[in-house]
C-alpha cells in the first residue's frame, strides 16, 4: 500500500514539471475542502443563532395607540410599546422654553428640541436610560426630575432635560425618540 | 490474560472483571488513592474539594427545583412562591440552592486566593489555572442567569443592566442586545433562554472541572512552600491522609452552610427580589448579588460607558495572562518579602471594591472605587512584572520534608544551620 503510494508520487514527479510536485495541488484540495466544511458549519449554525432573534409574534406587537386628550399640561403618562415604557409628556410653555434655550454646544449629544418633537408641547421618548437601561424617574409629580427638570435616572445618576436630552451623568445619548405619527389632533400611533 | 484487557490488581472477581475491561477502579485508585500528594498541605488546600461538593449540591437541588419551577413571565414568580410555601421541603431546596450559590463563590474566591498567595498559577500549572478562570466565568454566567429565574424586581433589573452592557460595543452592540433578549426588552423569550442555559451551563462546568482535575493530576499539586517534591519523602498518598483532612473541612463548610440556610436564609439576598418584576419601575438602588459587587464597582468607577464595560471584563481577563505577568520564579509568598505585602493590599482593594459596589454610585464611593480599581490593575500589570526583577526572595528550603520536620520530628544533623524561612 505504502509502496504504491510512493510509486504514484514518483509517477507524479515524473509527469509534472519541476516545482509542481503535487504538493500545491494537495494544499489546494485541503483549502477547498476546509472552506466548504467551514461554510457548511456556518450555514448550519445560522438557524440556531437566528432562532434567538425576535420571533414574528414579538415583531408583530410593534405599534401602540395613545389617546392624548386626558393628559393635562405639565403632566405625563407612561405607555408600553414593544415591552418598553414610552414617556408621553405634555410640556408647559416654560419647559419648552427651557429646552430651546439650552445652547447646543453644552449638550453631550447635541440635538435641537425642534428636531425631537412634532408638535411643540408633546415630547414622546422611550423611557429607557441610554446608559444601562433603567427607567428614569420624573413621570410622577413627586418624582425627582434631576438638575434639568426632565428625568433623573437613579441607577447611576444620569440627568435628562425637558427635551429628554442627556445633560449630566454616565449615559452617552439622549432618550430615544421612537417613530410615531399623529393620527388625529388627540391621537398618536407609536411604531 | 486476553489481548487488550487491562491487567488488574483487584482481587474481588466482579471488580476485577469490570476493571480488566474498563479500568475505572484502577484509575480511581491511582488518582484518589495512592496519588502522591505533598505532605505539607494546609487547610487552604481543602477548597477545591469543597467547590466540587458545592457543584454537586447545586446540580442536585437545581434538578429538583426544576421539577416545580415554571419559566414564564406570568408564572415564574408564583411558581417560586409555591415552591416556598406548598411544595414539600421546597423551602429547603430553594434556600440551599440560593445560599449554595453564595457558598460556591465564597469557596471559589478562597480557592483563587490560595492560588494567588502560593503562586499556583506559575509554570507548569498555567493551563490548570486558566481552566480555573474559565470555570469562574461559567459560574458567573450560571449564577447571573439563575438569579433571573425567580422573576423578582432585582432579577428583572439585574438582567436588564447586565445585558445592556453589551450595548456598549460599537456598531453591533444594540443588535447583540436584541439578539440576547429575543425581543426589544428583557421579556419572556429572555426568561426562557436563561432557564435553558441555566440548566445547561452547570454540566459544562462539570466538563471543565474534569479537565481542570486532569491537568492537576499531570502537574501534581503545589504546596504552601511552593517548591517541587524531591522524592517520596516529600509526599504522602492522597488516601487516607487528605481524604480525612478534606472531610474535616467539609464538616466545617457544612456548618457554615447550615447556619446560612437555617438561620439567615435571606441575609445575602435582596428584599426587592420578593417583589414581582415590573418592567415600568426601576428600584431605587439596583445592586447585583454580593459576589458580583467588585466587578460592578469597577464598571461604575469609569465615567465612560464603553470604558467601564471594557475595564470590567479586563479585570477577569487579566487573570488569564497572570502566569506571564508574574516574572518571579518563586511561587510561595512566604519567600517573597515585598510581593506578599503588595498582594495583601490587592486583597484589601478587592474587598473595598466589593463594599463600594454595594453603595450608591456617587461622591466619595466612586472616588474610593477608582483608587481601588487603579491598584487592582497596577498590581497585575506593573508591580508583579517589575518585582520579579527587583525583589530578592528569601532562600528556599531544600525540600518539603525538612521544614515540615522542623520542631517535631528528628532533624538531620546540621539541618538547624540551614537557612530556613520563618513560616
Ligand atoms: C453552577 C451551579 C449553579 C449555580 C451557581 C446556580 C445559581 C442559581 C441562583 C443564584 C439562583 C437564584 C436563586 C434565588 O434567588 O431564588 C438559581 C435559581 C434556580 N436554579 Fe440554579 N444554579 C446552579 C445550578 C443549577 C442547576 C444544575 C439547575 C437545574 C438542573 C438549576 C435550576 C434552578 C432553578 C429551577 C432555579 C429557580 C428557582 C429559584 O429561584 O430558586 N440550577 N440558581
Ligand atoms: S442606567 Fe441610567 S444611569 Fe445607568
Amino acid at each position: 500500500m505504502a509502496d504504491t503510494m510512493a510509486q504514484q508520487r514518483g509517477a507524479q514527479h515524473g509527469a509534472t514539471s519541476p516545482g509542481d510536485d503535487g504538493e500545491p495541488r494537495r494544499d489546494f484540495l485541503k483549502l477547498v475542502a476546509g472552506s466548504f466544511a467551514a461554510v457548511g458549519v456556518g450555514a448550519m449554525a445560522w438557524p440556531f443563532i437566528a432562532s434567538m432573534n425576535p420571533a414574528r409574534d414579538v415583531l408583530a406587537l410593534s405599534t401602540t395607540e395613545v389617546d392624548l386628550s386626558p393628559i393635562a399640561v405639565g403632566s405625563a403618562v407612561t405607555v408600553v410599546w414593544r415591552g418598553k415604557p414610552v414617556f408621553v409628556r405634555n410640556r408647559t410653555a416654560e419647559e419648552v422654553q427651557a429646552a430651546r434655550a439650552a445652547p447646543l454646544s453644552q449638550l453631550p449629544d447635541p440635538q435641537a428640541d425642534q428636531a425631537r418633537v412634532m408638535r411643540d408641547p408633546w415630547l414622546i421618548v422611550v423611557g429607557i436610560c441610554t446608559h444601562l437601561g433603567c427607567v428614569p424617574l420624573g413621570q410622577k409629580p413627586t418624582d425627582p426630575r434631576g438638575d434639568y427638570g426632565g428625568w433623573f435616572c437613579p441607577c447611576h445618576g444620569s440627568h435628562y432635560d425637558t427635551s429628554g436630552r442627556i445633560r449630566k451623568g454616565p449615559a452617552p445619548a439622549n432618550l430615544v425618540v421612537p417613530e410615531y405619527a399623529f393620527t388625529s389632533d388627540t391621537q398618536i400611533r407609536i411604531g | 490474560m486476553a489481548i487488550g484487557l487491562h491487567d488488574s490488581d483487584f482481587k474481588n472477581p466482579v471488580v476485577r472483571w469490570i476493571d480488566a475491561r474498563l479500568p475505572v477502579f484502577t484509575m480511581m485508585q491511582k488518582e484518589y488513592g495512592t496519588f502522591p500528594t505533598p505532605r505539607n498541605f494546609n487547610y487552604f488546600w481543602n477548597f477545591g474539594a469543597l467547590a466540587m461538593i458545592n457543584l454537586m449540591i447545586m446540580i442536585a437541588t437545581g434538578i429538583f427545583l426544576a421539577m416545580h419551577y415554571t419559566p414564564h413571565t406570568t408564572m415564574a414568580f408564583d411558581s417560586v412562591e409555591r415552591i416556598m410555601r406548598d411544595v414539600n421541603y421546597g423551602w429547603l431546596l430553594r434556600y440551599v440552592h440560593a445560599n449554595g450559590a453564595s457558598m460556591f463563590f465564597i469557596v471559589v474566591y478562597i480557592h483563587i486566593w490560595r492560588g494567588l498567595w502560593y503562586g499556583s498559577y506559575k509554570a507548569p500549572r498555567e493551563l490548570l489555572w486558566m481552566l480555573g478562570v474559565v470555570i469562574f466565568l461559567l459560574m458567573m454566567a450560571t449564577a447571573f442567569m439563575g438569579y433571573v429565574l425567580p422573576w423578582g424586581q432585582m432579577s428583572f433589573w439585574g438582567a436588564t443592566v447586565i445585558t445592556n452592557l453589551f450595548s456598549a460595543i460599537p456598531l453591533i452592540g444594540p443588535d447583540i442586545v436584541t439578539w440576547l433578549w429575543g425581543g426589544f426588552s428583557v421579556d419572556n423569550p429572555t426568561l426562557n433562554r436563561f432557564y435553558s442555559l441555566h440548566y445547561l451551563l452547570p454540566f459544562v462546568i462539570v466538563g471543565v472541572v474534569f479537565l481542570h482535575v486532569a491537568a492537576l493530576h499531570i502537574t501534581g499539586s503545589n504546596n504552601p512552600l511552593g517548591i517541587d517534591p524531591k522524592g517520596p519523602q516529600d509526599t504522602i498518598p492522597f488516601h487516607p491522609y487528605y481524604t480525612i483532612k478534606d472531610s474535616v473541612g467539609v464538616v466545617a463548610y457544612l456548618v457554615v452552610f447550615a447556619i446560612l440556610v437555617f438561620f439567615m436564609p435571606n441575609y445575602l439576598g435582596h428584599p426587592d427580589n420578593y417583589i414581582p418584576a415590573n418592567p415600568l419601575v426601576t428600584p431605587a438602588h439596583i445592586v447585583p448579588e454580593w459576589y458580583f459587587l467588585p466587578y460592578y464597582a469597577i464598571l461604575r468607577a469609569v465615567p465612560d460607558k464603553l470604558g467601564g464595560v471594557v475595564l470590567m471584563f479586563a479585570s477577569i481577563a487579566v487573570l488569564f495572562v497572570l502566569p506571564w505577568l508574574d516574572t518571579s520564579p518563586v511561587r510561595s509568598m512566604r519567600f517573597r518579602p515585598l510581593a506578599k505585602w503588595f498582594l495583601v493590599l490587592w486583597g484589601i482593594c478587592f474587598l473595598v471594591l466589593m463594599w463600594a459596589g454595594g453603595k450608591p454610585a456617587e461622591g466619595t464611593y466612586v472616588a474610593i472605587a477608582r483608587v481601588a480599581t487603579f491598584y487592582y490593575f497596577l498590581y497585575f500589570l506593573v508591580i508583579l512584572p517589575l518585582l520579579g526583577r527587583l525583589e530578592r526572595p528569601l532562600s528556599l528550603p531544600e525540600s518539603i520534608a525538612r521544614p515540615v520536620l522542623r520542631g517535631g520530628g528528628p532533624l538531620p544533623a546540621g539541618a538547624a544551620a540551614q537557612p530556613m524561612e520563618k513560616a
